[in-house]
């Protein structure tokens, strides 16, 4: 069906929830993002609907949708029922057995399956993801219908006001009214450098040209941050709807959207979403009977970590070696084909639907003073809940990760938490109170970035840690100017020369003076930034620098070369598996009795310790 | 990353080059077609060998250097085939703290090949990548596109095992 103007819209919003709310008597969801399937949602949605299927069990819709977002726990499923009290119900760590259980227990035979519900267990026996301190303190906005509808499916979406915002701008807002309403409700750009979005937009639309490009960053380069993916798995049409309104905004007709090719499901569920608002006429010539035209196409990167900066993005669109330009001329001056271009990260654009339709007043009144809004957090490493979430501006890192992340798993304690990525810094923890948004992270040595916050404990080395980020900017810098070439290469040869034990005190010194100059020199935000990981861990942990120079000691145990093996007396049974193993006879005792390691023979290759039964081999 | 010129003999297709120049005539009048084309041609090929770069060159009218510049600057583009059985461990940050290190050293142990090579036979073929964004299930290695999650290094053999008959 096409759709020509708002009344065609709202017919179709009715008849699609008048088509849900048939489903809703009974509606089965299955987290089905690249993390969900990974755990194995495919075959647990296979027998949801063999066991319906089996037990004639009649007016249940089954439906796939994106990331629910505590990763930890998937495959996940919720049941939703009408009109009953415990209406919704999660159940985590599921398989095809347990799932055929659920359908059994809960659907045919109207008892919530308590063993495999989220709080199966806890004290307060929790049955909806609802009631969890995971979910409870965020606010979701960008992430809103992700875990809720089926992605491949636009009328879900339009149900829930979908393509409404873009109605709105074409029915009586000009461009000036859409870009003063993005400037007031305060909106930053969620890509990292957290550029006001209203006033870049602003740039472009003054531009006098024949051409303009919108264009997306959902390159999405940081390790760790997942949330523009899950976004584009979960909620594709929020995208490219705020792509639209973009166009109409600064006068642009086309645009394009840059995505990983990392993303093999998100880069399928966006082009079914694009090729659905074509065929209802929501995308391509004549909006909604407005005149405005507007069409998009994907382009797929190649793995190149700077194409996510701006300009290299651009070049690489354009068929190049993607090598960031100085700027100015900035891109909304200058850019995609040389014509003026904005650029916009997925999470940007997935708040802008939702502002169009609640106003500014509504999003600037949520965060900080300068930070509006809410920011998607990938929570990873070692903490408990594994996820994604979305809170205000504004919220402590301790809440984050004590009550939202549920704290270190097994017993072991907090050391630091990394933002920003590879441009980013570690926070210890006497830094766990500061409020997040921009500018505090900013002021601490880190980043906001794009979100990816990475949990480090007890056991992960900070030097080992910023070694490993060096290691990231040499491989991705992009070779076009010296400072980030050279000199993140020297840092990283620095950082591997302490690791290896031969670190001396000056080392620190020259690590500090060559990342100032690499951060005042480099073309682009990449070099600009790459000596953060590095600067912040030895501002906030410098006793560990020191010790690995100075002691020549490793106290989480990470750096190899600054480590013996151990064997503990009173743990070996002497069974002489170590003996047999060890290639360069560096192990030595008799049957049953306790063995002892050469440590001038040992090669540390590990091979004892991945052998020992009894846990008597240490790293020390 | 440093990319070495392939040494594998080129066994391209009649079939394979005819799909490819249709490819290219699709991309003729897009701007800024060079890396869909490419992509496309990986696709067809496995890889890129300069047999390949030489046909996409002579079709959009590019200088080869400027082919070869950019297959070398992505690293998705492939220079040498990758093994029937290709395994790619993450080493995301997430992955990494969570022991992506050892995961990939006990695999390369495991299979003898080393990290960014293929074995000889061209049967397995290893390495490192950057994040696939299953964060939450870190450490994480997919295996012909396979992801397997939550890894745990006693359970890596078991897994490689199940690559072990020819068939797959
Ligand atoms: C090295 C480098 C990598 C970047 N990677 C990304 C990225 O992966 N995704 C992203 O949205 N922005 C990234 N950015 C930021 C972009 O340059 C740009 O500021 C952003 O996409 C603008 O969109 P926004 O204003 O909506 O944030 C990166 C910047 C630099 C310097
Ligand atoms: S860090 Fe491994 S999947 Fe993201």
């Amino acid at each position: 069906m096409k759709i020509n103007n708002l009344a065609d819209l709202n017919a179709l919003k009715e008849e699609a929830n008048k088509r849900l709310e048939v489903k809703w008597k009974t509606k089965i969801v299955v987290g089905m993002a690249t993390c969900g399937m990974a755990a194995g949602a495919t075959p647990v949605m296979n027998a949801l609907k063999e066991e319906i299927a089996a037990g004639k069990l009649e007016n249940i819709e089954v439906s796939q949708v994106g990331c629910i977002g505590l990763c930890e726990y998937e495959p996940i499923i919720e049941v939703f029922e009408e009109g009953k009290e415990n209406n919704r119900v999660t159940y985590v760590k599921m398989d095809a057995e347990k799932a055929k259980e659920v359908i059994k227990t809960h659907i045919a035979g109207g008892k919530i399956a308590e063993a495999y519900t989220i709080g199966a267990g806890g004290e307060d026996n929790i049955s909806s993801i609802e009631n969890t301190q995971f979910y409870k303190h965020q606010q979701r906005i960008s992430l809103r219908n992700c875990g809720v509808i089926d992605p491949e499916n636009i009328e879900d979406y339009i149900a829930g006001d979908g393509y409404f915002a873009l109605a709105k701008v074409l029915n009586g807002m000009s461009r000036e009214d859409v870009i003063k309403l993005l400037k007031d409700s305060g909106l930053r750009g969620r890509g990292g450098g957290g550029f006001p979005t209203g006033l870049k937009w602003e740039f472009a639309f003054k531009q006098d040209s024949d051409k303009k490009y919108v264009c997306c960053n959902a390159d999405e380069g940081d390790p760790g941050a997942f949330m523009d993916r899950s976004i584009l798995e979960g909620d594709p049409h929020s995208v490219v709807e705020a792509m639209a309104i973009a166009g109409y905004a600064v006068g642009s007709d086309e645009g394009y959207i840059y995505i990983r090719a990392e993303y093999p499901v998100a880069v399928k569920r966006l082009g079914i979403a694009i090729d659905q608002a074509k065929k209802m006429g929501l995308l391509g010539k004549d909006i909604m009977g407005s005149g405005f035209n507007f069409d998009l196409e994907i382009r797929l990167g190649a793995g190149a970590f700077v194409c996510g900066e701006e300009t290299a993005l651009i070049t690489s669109i354009e068929g190049n070696r993607g090598e960031p330009r100085p700027r100015p001329p900035f891109p909304a001056v200058k850019g995609l084909f040389g014509k003026p271009t904005i650029l916009n990260n997925v999470e940007t654009y997935a708040n802008i639907g939702q502002i169009i339709l609640n106003g500014a007043d509504w999003f600037s009144g949520l965060g900080t003073e300068k930070s509006k809004g809410t920011k998607v957090f990938a929570l990873g490493g070692k903490i408990t809940n594994t996820g994604l979430v979305e809170i205000p501006m504004g919220m402590t890192l301790r809440k984050v990760v004590g009550e939202i992340g549920g704290g270190i798993p097994n017993g072991k304690k907090f050391k630091a938490a990394q933002t920003g990525g590879p441009s980013g810094g570690c926070i210890p923890a006497s830094l766990f109170d500061t409020p997040i948004d921009y500018d505090n992270l900013t002021a601490i040595g880190s980043m906001m970035g794009s979100g990816g916050l990475i949990v480090m404990d007890e056991d992960t080395c900070m030097v080992d840690i910023a070694k490993y980020f060096l290691d990231f900017t040499v491989d991705e810098s992009c070779g076009k100017c010296g400072p980030c070439r050279i000199g993140t290469k020297r840092m990283y040869e620095l950082l591997e020369k302490i690791t290896s034990g031969n670190g001396e005190e000056e080392d620190l010194d020259k690590l500090e003076e060559l990342g100032a100059h690499i951060k005042s020199a480099s073309l682009c935000g990449l070099g600009q930034t790459a000596p953060n990981p590095v600067l912040s861990t030895m501002k906030y942990f410098r006793d560990e620098y020191i010790s690995h120079v100075k002691d020549k000691k490793c106290a989480a145990g990470v750096c190899k070369s600054l480590l013996s093996y151990i064997i503990l007396e009173d743990k070996c049974i002497g069974c002489t598996a170590c003996k047999k193993v060890c290639p360069t006879e560096a192990i030595s005792g008799e049957r049953k009795e306790a063995h002892a390691i050469d440590q001038s023979k040992c090669i540390k290759c590990d091979a004892c310790v991945q052998k020992c039964k009894f846990g008597a081999i240490i790293k020390r | 990353m440093k990319k070495k010129m392939t040494t594998v003999t080129f066994k391209g297709t009649p079939e394979q080059e005819a799909q490819l120049i249709q490819v290219i005539g699709e991309y003729k009048n897009t701007k800024g077609a060079l890396m869909p084309v490419l992509q496309k041609a990986q696709a067809i090929y496995g890889y890129l060998p300069l047999e390949v770069q030489k046909i996409v060159a002579e079709g959009m009218d590019v200088s080869l250097a400027e082919i070869y510049g950019v297959i070398t600057f992505y690293s998705q583009f492939l220079l040498n085939p990758k093994g029937d059985v290709a395994i790619d461990v993450c080493m995301g940050t997430a992955c990494y703290v969570r022991g992506a290190g050892d995961i990939l050293d006990k695999i390369s142990g495991s299979l003898g090949v080393k990290s960014g090579e293929t074995s000889d036979d061209g049967r397995y073929s290893l390495e490192g990548v950057r994040c696939i964004g299953a964060c939450g299930l870190a450490p994480v290695i997919t295996i012909n596109g396979s992801v397997y999650g939550r890894l745990k290094l006693g359970e890596v053999d078991k897994i490689l095992d199940k690559y072990k008959e020819k068939n797959i």
